[in-house]
């Protein structure tokens, strides 16, 4: 499309490197000494207490990991990275224990408050109760994990949280005081040996949140952690895992931003879902790191591993993303549809603009029978952006009946980006039904016009359209998401339509 | 890359393979030298495998473990039985270019009647000049290997402006058993020339062979092309074929291809439209029993602006079968206005069949319209009992069925009799069936 003189003039005015959230918090950190050894898994191990069979575990994905690869298959070009060249363990030196909110660090404060989460919205922090007959949604409770680097700094809501039975804290802990269900979970949904990228978290990783939903319990509110990459040169190594036991649902927020930086940083995280019978689980992500400036320089690398396991019958698990950060994106939340009739989703956003490359996609592994997977995943590309979408849905022998519809659309906005398609389609059962469709094209002239004959400007109009794009996506966020993800839409967007 | 391969599953060297092929492989010393440098490439190589791309569900290592050594000239014997396959085979009308075990075979060809159309030689004739035909873009192994051993093949020019009065069939007959051909052809079509080329392969009573043919073919501006591609080789043959088009401009190429034969089969097309406002038209049906692999993979690179391509294809698969669809639309960064779409369904007919669909889209431009849709599954159960109410039998049922189901490619060929001739091939298939 060819750009309008409106907007060459924003996208100078609005650049890609004009972060927002590019501040950084001056905090004494704890940190591992640079470069990765046995020694440095030991220290991490050692930092958080934990018993000496998950330093075994570590160590034996370390082991491992020195014998693997990097894997090159994605669309994805970068340099190499020099895994000496990174600290593996960062996190604020504790003052004092925390037991309430006020003794949180301020500076910590501070930067949820720069980046306008609802951790900020002290009401919701200091727990209180939405006043009878307040419809507002937006009020609703949300426990908070908040992950600043590596340590969970405060975890909010434990109280209630504990009375529905249901656990939530940080990874760390969980090994401490769950060893008996981590020890059952842990890596059982991402073996250690899975890839490069899990393997390294595995040896590595520093904290995450721990989710188990005791049988027939609701989560009584949505559980959230916002993700902050702040010390220089951190890798961060999220590990999260969530359990839904069976007939039970719970919804899981993450979202994410990290000051601006010039070196690149990398991420690798890996989450694991299990859902028992007729248990549900819904995982939502908002990521918004640093995408680079705009020559591409810096901006995170996020090689994320994602899967969840539908081990019982009639589960579901729901993956919904909406990427709009990130120099390189590298993420397949996928589904192990194990049980019968158990479901996956995944609708996914993933917005690209500047110098950012997006591979994401996701992967629905029909093993039981009458399973059914949707796909709806949206691309948009701006700038000189590359964004690949790579799915794969197969179904086994076994998996009788097995059901899969995909839709993945690219919009391309401006003429050096590109959006690519690469979706494997497996039926090795001929009761499978598998439906995929594709199509990619830029926003129709004729809907343009209308729109700008009603009286709308060019950028309005774009904006509608984009809207209306990615709605199918938008509506499966829960609505404290729903908010902050259009405005992220936006800001991810603006300057670049026209 | 894994040296240790080099050897075959049968623990003869690889190289063996060449040297004992070399005194029999026309071309110049310049020649044989480009050879030899395209099978060092196959031999580091090796045979393609799972763990490279392109190859992910074709793997030829597992598949077919060695490559089989070359076919020797056919004697009488084998020439008898290659004309009669050529009298079962010939499509009516059409004038005859035989290659029997990868050698050409001018007793059994129209070359006199051709002659006054198009200009014809052999690939042992161009080869002995120089050895531009050996040289392909790709760096693909088999694509290498094929460089390194083709015998022979047809080397067509079609001059500008020329509407030729009769199709063109290319005949490969195998007689030989366990034996490998490699042949290699070339197609220039000139500025608004307009022509039909089809391709059969059969076999001549030969059984587990290999055929590694590569095709290239260059189309002017302005042309009209039909291309017709009918593989029905022996059910334990293999059948691996490269093919290479250059489209130019305002053309409109018509392509089809229908597998219905060898245990192993790959078409691989490597289509370039470099020519602004033409028209790709590339359509196929596999139709597979027992334990055939059918693989089609093409990749479609729109070069230029305002070109259009269509690509519909279809795949049935009974019994144990194993089918394979890889398709590739490239538009490139100037290649705005692009229309492209593309459509591939299995239809799978037992539950042991396994359907691989890998349809991707690669773009670059940002004012195109492009897509793909692709299914799996089986028979829609209710069409099938409304046929069955209405007192049809089972089989007869479904075959109606699945001729509509590859009714929809075939309808895609331009020209009536080659779309009646598809038809009936599909239509014995399906008899076969029952």
């Amino acid at each position: 499309m060819p750009a309008v003189q409106e907007t060459v003039e924003r996208v100078k005015r609005i650049d890609v490197d004009q972060y927002r959230y590019g501040f950084e918090t001056l905090i004494e950190s704890d940190k591992a000494p640079k470069g990765l050894s046995e020694d440095t898994v030991k220290f991490i191990s050692e930092k958080k207490n934990e018993p000496a069979w998950m330093l075994q575990w570590r160590l034996e994905a370390y082991r491992r990991w020195l014998t693997m690869t990097e894997p090159t298959w994605a669309r994805v070009d970068y340099p190499k990275i020099d895994f000496q060249d990174l600290y593996y363990y960062s996190a604020p030196k504790p003052k004092k224990t925390i037991s309430s909110l006020d003794e949180i660090d301020p500076e910590i404060l501070k930067t949820y408050e720069k980046l306008g989460i609802p951790l900020r919205e002290v009401a919701m922090l200091e727990g209180v109760e939405p006043k009878p007959g307040d419809q507002d949604p937006a009020r609703r409770k949300i426990a908070v994990d908040a992950v600043f680097d590596s340590v969970s700094v405060a975890t909010t809501f434990q109280a209630e949280l504990k009375k529905a039975g249901v656990i939530f804290m940080p990874i760390s802990e969980a090994i401490r005081e769950h060893p008996e269900l981590v020890q059952k979970y842990l890596g059982s949904v991402v073996p250690t040996s899975d890839n490069f990228y899990a393997t390294l978290n595995s040896a590595v990783f520093s904290d995450g949140s721990f989710v188990y939903v005791p049988p027939g319990v609701r989560c009584p509110m949505e559980l959230s952690t916002y993700f902050r990459i702040n010390e220089r040169n951190t890798g961060q190594f999220e590990r999260t895992l969530i359990i839904a036991d069976k007939g039970s649902y719970v919804s899981y927020l993450e979202g994410c931003t990290a000051p601006q930086r010039d070196e690149n940083q990398l991420h690798a995280a890996v989450v694991e879902l299990v859902t028992h019978d007729d248990a549900e689980i819904k995982y939502s992500t908002v990521q918004n790191w640093y995408p680079g400036n705009s020559e591409g320089k810096g901006g995170i690398y996020n090689f994320v591993t994602k899967r969840g396991d539908c081990r019982g019958d009639r589960s579901k698990i729901s993956w919904t993303q909406v990427e709009t950060g990130s120099a390189i994106t590298w993420k397949y939340p996928s589904c192990i549809l194990r049980g019968d009739n158990s479901s996956g989703e995944f609708y996914s956003i993933a917005i690209s603009n500047g110098y950012q490359q997006v591979d994401s996609g996701t992967k629905m592994i029909h093993l039981g029978k009458n399973t059914s997977s949707r796909i709806i995943s949206k691309g948009i590309a701006a700038g000189k952006s590359q964004n690949t979408y790579r799915g794969l849905v197969t179904a086994h022998r076994k998996a009788t009946g097995a059901r899969n519809f995909t839709a993945c659309d690219s919009l391309l906005i401006g003429d050096k980006c590109g959006a690519h398609t690469v979706p494997y389609i497996e039926a090795k059962n001929s009761s499978a039904t598998f439906e995929h469709e594709a199509t990619t094209s830029k926003i129709s002239e004729d809907v343009l016009f209308y729109c700008v004959q009603r009286g709308l400007s060019q950028e309005e109009a774009v904006g509608l359209v984009v809207n209306g794009f990615v709605k199918d996506v938008l509506q499966q966020l829960p609505m404290e998401f729903a908010v902050e993800a259009q405005k992220l839409i936006s800001i991810s967007l603006e300057g670049s339509v026209g | 890359m894994n040296v240790a391969v080099a050897k075959t599953g049968k623990g003869r060297a690889v190289s063996d393979l060449f040297t004992s092929a070399e005194g029999r492989l026309p071309g110049s010393p310049a020649v044989i030298a480009a050879r030899r440098e395209a099978f060092e490439t196959y031999e580091r190589l090796g045979l393609p495998h799972r763990r490279i791309e392109e190859w992910k569900y074709t793997d030829l290592r597992a598949l077919v473990g060695e490559v089989l050594p070359l076919a020797a000239n056919p004697d009488a014997a084998a020439l008898k039985r290659a004309a009669d396959a050529v009298k079962a085979h010939a499509i009516a009308g059409a004038r005859k270019l035989v290659l029997v075990d990868g050698a050409f075979v001018a007793d059994l060809s129209d070359v006199k009647a051709l002659a006054s159309e198009v200009g014809f030689k052999t690939l042992g004739d161009t080869l002995a000049k120089d050895a531009g035909l050996l040289k392909t873009a790709s760096s693909d192994a088999v694509i290498a290997l094929n460089a390194a051993m083709a015998t022979d093949g047809v080397v067509l020019s079609i001059a500008d402006g020329t509407q030729l009065s009769a199709p063109i069939q290319i005949i490969h007959i195998a007689t030989a058993t366990s034996a490998s051909a490699f042949t290699r052809s070339q197609v220039v079509i000139g500025k608004g020339a307009r022509a039909t080329i089809i391709e059969s392969f059969v076999s001549a009573g030969a059984t587990a062979y290999q055929i590694n043919d590569a095709v290239i073919v260059s189309v002017g501006d302005n042309a009209d092309v039909a291309h017709i591609r009918l593989m029905d080789d022996a059910p334990d043959a293999v059948n691996i074929t490269s093919q290479f088009v250059t489209v130019g401009a305002n053309t409109k190429v018509n392509f089809f291809n229908m597998t219905t034969g060898a245990a192993v089969s790959r078409l691989q097309g490597f289509i370039t439209l470099a020519g602004e406002g033409s028209e790709l038209s590339a359509n196929g049906v596999n139709l597979l029993q027992k334990t055939e692999h059918g693989d089609t993979t093409l990749v479609v690179d729109h070069a230029v602006p305002n070109c259009v391509s269509r690509e519909i294809f279809r795949a049935v698969l009974d019994d144990r079968a194993h089918s394979v669809f890889q398709g590739r639309i490239i538009v490139r960064p100037d290649a705005q206005k692009t229309d492209g779409k593309m459509m591939i369904r299995a239809l799978l007919l037992s539950d042991e069949a396994e359907a691989y669909n890998k349809p991707e889209l690669e773009i670059f431009a940002d004012d195109v319209s492009c897509g793909h849709g692709a299914t799996a599954g089986a028979l829609d159960d209710s069409l099938l009992f409304y046929l069955k109410a209405r007192g049809l039998p089972e089989k007869q049922a479904q075959a109606l069925l699945i001729q509509a189901f590859v009714g929809e490619a075939i309808e895609q060929i331009a020209d009536d009799d080659l779309r009646e001739h598809v038809i009936g091939i599909a239509e014995r298939w399906l008899e076969r069936r029952q």
